[in-house]
């Protein structure tokens, strides 16, 4: 799934400007807990999350995430913005819910992350 | 870049790119026996100036924008396209270097070619003058990409230095209860070992592992270090601090468990995830630590795929 077609399932707001076209967004996944994020086995493309601070973008950067997008309206500080522009991380707002923003882009036929086991 | 050397550099590309890199695929056709009438429709529409024409996915010549004004001059608008297109069409393959191109506009002074596949030689695309500058200036946008990432690499060290052993060490300080600034050390360790050359698996399993040790520096205690040290077979990742220490170490490593105060939960950690996490992502993890002294933690994760990029 190509980013623009996410921006259009989430009525998405894009808050780093442009983006590449060609990023294709195979997997997704949610949380508001970051090290559940941090331990999916395989990297997700897209995080959706109600979590609104820096460490959500720096576990992005460490876990090759490649779009953030905040639920709910939740509009996150400058800083937030500045720090994915500079890791070429994408940022999208919505105004959906967490739970009907993946609920349309499962439908629209993009793959959940695959369960994680920490007991490898 | 001084003149010269971007003519070579275009002049090698024109070797290089071959017309089906830069031609127009999504191409517009008509059949020989469409009357002259219908043309204005097809070259009004798509905006161009001439269209080949197609009989059972043979090409059999080429119609433009002269032919249609011609004859509506002399009031031939009932006649076909099979009786005024040009018949003897020079084209080219598409798997010829762009320079064959290039040295047939100019020979011929024509607006368009239509490109064949040498194997069927039927239709697969069209290629104009503008499609060649525009596909050389992609390419050279995209080598200039290049080479500037590879000005970055420093794969290649492992290859320069002259030693009986290799080590590169990376250190970085970590600030205890700043969480702003938390991850930056991961973060830029991450950086690094991309410059590195390493391969993105192994990036992010170290990168991972490094910023949960770092989150709990910053939750936990006053402030430590990490330290890096690289050779050609691992990474080994040492991450330090003064204490408050882990009472159980054993507890600690358990999934779930979690001492982690309020507002560290409301950061997004504090799952109790973050030594697990550590374990799964390494291939040896040694976790020691004393009570009021400090905790160290050491990683190793095995560079067997060590990319040797020349
Ligand atoms: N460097 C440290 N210093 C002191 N205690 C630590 C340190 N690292 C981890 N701990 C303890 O181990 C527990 C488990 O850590 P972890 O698995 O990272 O989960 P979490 O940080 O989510 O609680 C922490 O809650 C804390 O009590
Ligand atoms: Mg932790």
């Amino acid at each position: 799934m190509k980013l623009m077609e996410i921006e259009e399932i989430l009525e998405a707001e894009v808050l780093t400007g442009e983006y590449d076209p060609e990023i294709e967004i195979e997997i997704g996944c949610s949380s508001d807990l970051m090290s559940e994020v941090l331990a999916y086995g395989e990297p997700c493309s897209i995080l959706l999350t109600g979590l609104t601070n820096i460490q959500v973008i720096n576990t992005a950067n460490v876990a090759d995430i490649k779009l953030v997008c905040f639920v709910m309206g939740k509009i996150p500080d400058e800083k937030i913005i500045n720090l994915a522009k500079k890791n070429d991380i994408t940022v999208f707002i919505t105004k959906l819910t967490t739970f009907e923003s993946c609920g349309r882009l499962y439908k629209n036929g993009l793959k959940s992350c695959s369960y994680f086991d920490l007991d490898k | 870049m001084d003149n010269n050397k971007t003519t070579t550099k275009i002049q090698e590309l024109t070797y290089e790119l071959k017309i089906d890199d830069v031609m127009c695929k999504n191409i517009e056709t008509v059949s020989s026996k469409m009357p002259i009438s219908q043309l204005r429709d097809v070259l009004y529409k798509k905006r161009i100036s001439g269209v080949p024409v197609v009989n059972d996915d043979k090409l059999v010549g080429i119609v433009s924008i002269e032919d249609f004004i011609k004859c509506m001059e002399q009031e031939e608008m009932d006649a076909l396209v099979e009786d005024k297109m040009t018949k003897n069409i020079k084209t080219l393959y598409a798997d010829e270097p762009l320079v064959h191109a290039v040295k047939k506009f100019e020979k011929y002074g024509f607006g368009r070619f239509p490109v064949l596949s040498r194997k069927d030689k039927k239709l697969v695309g069209i290629i104009t003058k503008s499609d060649i500058i525009k596909g050389i200036l992609k390419k050279l946008e995209s080598v200039y990409h290049d080479e500037e990432e590879r000005r970055y690499r420093a794969s290649h060290i492992f290859n320069d230095i002259v030693a009986d052993e290799v080590f590169l060490k990376f250190q970085y300080f970590v600030e205890g209860k700043n969480f702003d600034k938390a991850g930056e050390a991961s973060t830029g360790l991450k950086k690094t070992l991309y410059r590195l050359g390493l391969s993105p698996d192994i990036i992010r399993r170290a990168a991972i592992s490094t910023y949960e040790a770092e989150i709990n520096i910053v939750a936990y205690t006053d402030g430590g270090e990490i330290i890096a040290y690289i050779d050609p077979h691992q990474i080994k990742i040492i991450i330090i601090d003064k204490g408050p220490g882990i009472p159980d170490v054993e507890k600690a490593l358990q999934p779930g468990f979690s001492t982690a105060p309020g507002w560290v939960r409301e950061l997004g950690f504090g799952a109790g995830m973050g030594l697990p996490n550590i374990k799964k992502f390494t291939d040896k993890m040694t976790l020691r630590s004393t009570v009021e002294k400090g905790t160290h933690l050491e990683i190793i994760i095995k560079l067997s795929d060590y990319r040797n990029e020349d």
